[in-house]
């Protein structure tokens, strides 16, 4: 927003909406939503990963961003792809927002959250569907995931399906890994990619 | 709102709220009082949230928001009166048919006026800064309907004169008289310091 100059007279005005439009802001998402006008909800969690935008529609959680992917950027995809009526509203991820903390603490093994897989297609959401069945502390070689799919020969597709996957973390892309043993590559950096891996195998034994 | 030739990607609503919704909140106090602006800056964004995906073809979202302001500041003023509003204004093109009245009257607010800001630590500024904020809404309520408006959408929502003009269904030319003479009054209704004349007009 272009700051308005106010000419004598009004200058009195200015000052204070910024923080009577937060306080309001939170009363517009809760009615928007009641309303049923609310298609994507979203807040901005902290986590041991860095920042994690949650996003989610009626069905469910659709988007999981790490800072490294633009939260901005997220926002105008979710925006053009489901809908742009996108309001903060962090009580819609009270639940998301909670298990992904229990997840961070070792506490929570597997997430039984509504997910809403609208964001991967095809293929990819195949790819997506057999993760969860790599368990937690485990790992599998994009090779071994593409042997679980239709297209067996796809290695190099579900390399694709992970790095695109709209729900990193709740859907575990990080516990595929190179065929040679090496973790490879991670959408959220390769650093999270071992700390999650070293969350696992820790959590898993203890 | 159709009307831009090519369909452009529309921001998430969240980036319309937070560049917009402080110049919406400003409006609102002008044009009902500061005690009821929330409800109609509630009223104002949601009835743009309910419009917002048919209006990608909107070039000027303040233009858009103002105008859907005003038409809940209508509604608001309808509602408070309970008297008819004549109808008259000139079809803005917002969202949809309601509300195309007139601004009905405004509360004239208590004219309670403060210092200038001054010394004092924080919250004494704040309060005295509230305080002339007030002065300042009270005198905008006794300016004339056209003078008002002019004054609200070009210096406190930043619409330029033509944009303005649309609004209030008159010429470029008339929106920028009627902006400077509202400045002209109002600076007559407030002393140096911000403090309000009573000017009896209406006592």
């Amino acid at each position: 927003m272009t700051e308005l100059k106010l000419p004598a007279g009004l200058a009195a005005l200015a000052g204070g909406e910024e923080a009577a439009a937060e306080r309001l802001h939170a009363a517009l998402a809760r009615a928007a939503a009641q309303d049923g006008l609310l298609d994507v909800a979203y807040r901005i969690v902290d986590s041991p990963v860095g920042p994690l935008l949650l996003a989610a529609t009626d069905a469910g959680l659709v988007r999981v961003a790490f800072a490294r992917e633009g939260h901005d950027t997220v926002l105008e995809q979710l925006s053009a792809a489901v809908s742009p009526r996108v309001l903060r509203e962090p009580g819609r991820l009270d639940g998301a927002a909670r298990e992904l903390d229990e997840y961070f603490e070792g506490r929570r093994h597997t997430f039984g959250l509504p997910l809403d897989l609208r964001l991967a297609g095809g293929f990819r959401r195949e790819v997506l569907a057999h993760l969860p069945e790599i368990g937690y502390g485990h790992t599998a070689s994009y090779a071994a995931v593409a042997a679980l799919t239709s297209s067996p020969r796809a290695v190099r597709a579900v390399g694709t399906a992970c790095a695109r996957n709209p729900l990193p973390l709740v859907v575990p892309c990080h516990r595929v890994v190179r065929s040679d043993g090496s973790q490879g590559a991670y959408l959220g950096g390769t650093e999270a990619k071992a700390w999650l891996l070293a969350l696992e195998s820790s959590a898993a034994s203890a | 709102m159709a009307g831009g030739s090519v369909p452009a990607v529309l921001p998430p609503f969240e980036a319309v709220v937070s560049a917009h919704g402080a110049m919406v909140l400003r409006v609102c106090r002008a044009l009902v009082g500061p005690s009821d602006a929330d409800d109609v800056w509630q009223e104002t964004f949601l009835a743009a949230l309910r419009a917002y995906p048919a209006s990608s073809g909107v070039r000027n979202r303040e233009a858009w928001l103002v105008t859907i302001a005003r038409n809940k500041a209508v509604d608001h003023h309808r509602r408070a009166a309970r008297i008819p509003v004549p109808d008259g204004a000139p079809g803005l093109g917002g969202e949809g048919a309601d509300a195309r009245g007139r601004g009905g009257r405004l509360p004239g607010g208590d004219g309670a006026g403060g210092g200038a800001p001054g010394g004092g630590d924080a919250v004494v500024r704040a309060v005295e800064a509230g305080e002339t904020a007030a002065g300042v809404w009270a005198a905008l309520a006794r300016l004339p309907r056209m003078q008002r408006e002019a004054v609200v959408y070009h210096h406190l929502a930043g619409l330029r004169h033509a944009e303005v003009a649309e609004l209030l269904g008159n010429s470029e030319a008339a929106a920028r008289r009627a902006s400077a003479d509202g400045m002209k009054s109002l600076r007559a209704l407030l002393l140096p310091g911000g403090r309000v004349v009573r000017s009896g007009r209406d006592d």
